[in-house]
């Protein structure tokens, strides 16, 4: 996969991995689709159990991203794993709030506060 | 002040489409200077119902059509959209926060459209929705 075509960009600090997510708008399937693969490789390929979700640049997503997110949440506890989500932008929050996936997922406000929960 | 915008058009079943008069939609929104969070929440709208309308409804079916109609005007913006599929029941759709279901990948759309818009009706057997949004609209309204 060339560097363009990724829809995250992985950076690892301290021995957790950072997986900041590219896209500003995460609402079509084939996009989804394709982040779902990035995400789910990061535990299901490589075998990484530290992984903080860094949302500072997504402005939308979609119902159909959440079940990807909620996917990737339940791999990493079968793997004995810990995914925490920072950075994520007031309306975003919202969509996390209504739904109640705030009370399953990890939420952090930013990736500092992200680190400190490994 | 820009004149009343009357929107009607047929798509076929896929997604990009789909995509495509989402994108119109809210650039009609951008030209009557909605605010940042009422284009959020009908995008975020927009996007659950032709998803559930192309993908659910028609599944994905070459022979059936989508049909889109908006109105748009300063006070609000109102979309009909009409699918060809079996219909279904609101009702019969399950409550995503539960206990049961939180850990379902899907079944969030219909949950997230009610709570930003402040109309949404299911009509026709579940295969017509009417959607409404009104400018500045306090929706959603959070516990917290």
């Amino acid at each position: 996969m060339s560097k363009s075509d990724r829809r995250i960009d992985i950076e690892e600090i301290s021995g957790v991995t950072v997986a900041r997510l590219l896209e500003k708008k995460i609402l079509d399937e084939a996009n989804i689709e394709a982040l779902g693969q990035e995400l789910f490789s990061l535990v299901d390929k490589d075998g990484r159990k530290k992984i903080v979700l860094d949302f500072s640049l997504v402005e939308y997503l979609s119902s159909a991203a959440l079940g990807k997110l909620i996917t990737m949440h339940k791999k990493m506890a079968t793997a004995k794993g810990k995914l925490v989500l920072c950075s994520i932008q007031k309306d975003i929050m919202d969509v996390f709030k209504i739904t109640q996936l705030n009370k399953i997922l990890t939420l952090c406000a930013d990736l500092d506060e992200a680190l400190t929960k490994f | 002040m820009t004149n009343p915008v009357h929107f009607e058009i047929k798509i076929p079943s896929n997604t990009g489409d789909g995509l495509a008069v989402q994108e119109q939609l809210i650039l009609l929104m951008e030209r009557f200077e909605y605010s940042m969070r009422d284009i959020f929440a009908m995008r975020l709208s927009l996007e659950e119902s032709l998803t559930n309308a192309i993908r659910h409804g028609n599944k994905l079916s070459p022979d059936k059509q989508v049909e889109i109609t908006c109105r748009i005007d300063h006070e609000r913006m109102h979309v009909v959209i009409l699918d060809e599929g079996d219909g279904f029941d609101p009702d019969d759709v399950p409550d995503p926060t539960l206990e049961e279901f939180i850990e379902r990948p899907c079944g969030r759309g219909l949950m997230l459209m009610r709570a930003y818009l402040n109309t949404c009706e299911y009509s026709d057997g579940g295969r017509r929705l009417t959607m409404e949004r009104e400018r500045n609209s306090p929706l959603p309204i959070l516990e917290d």
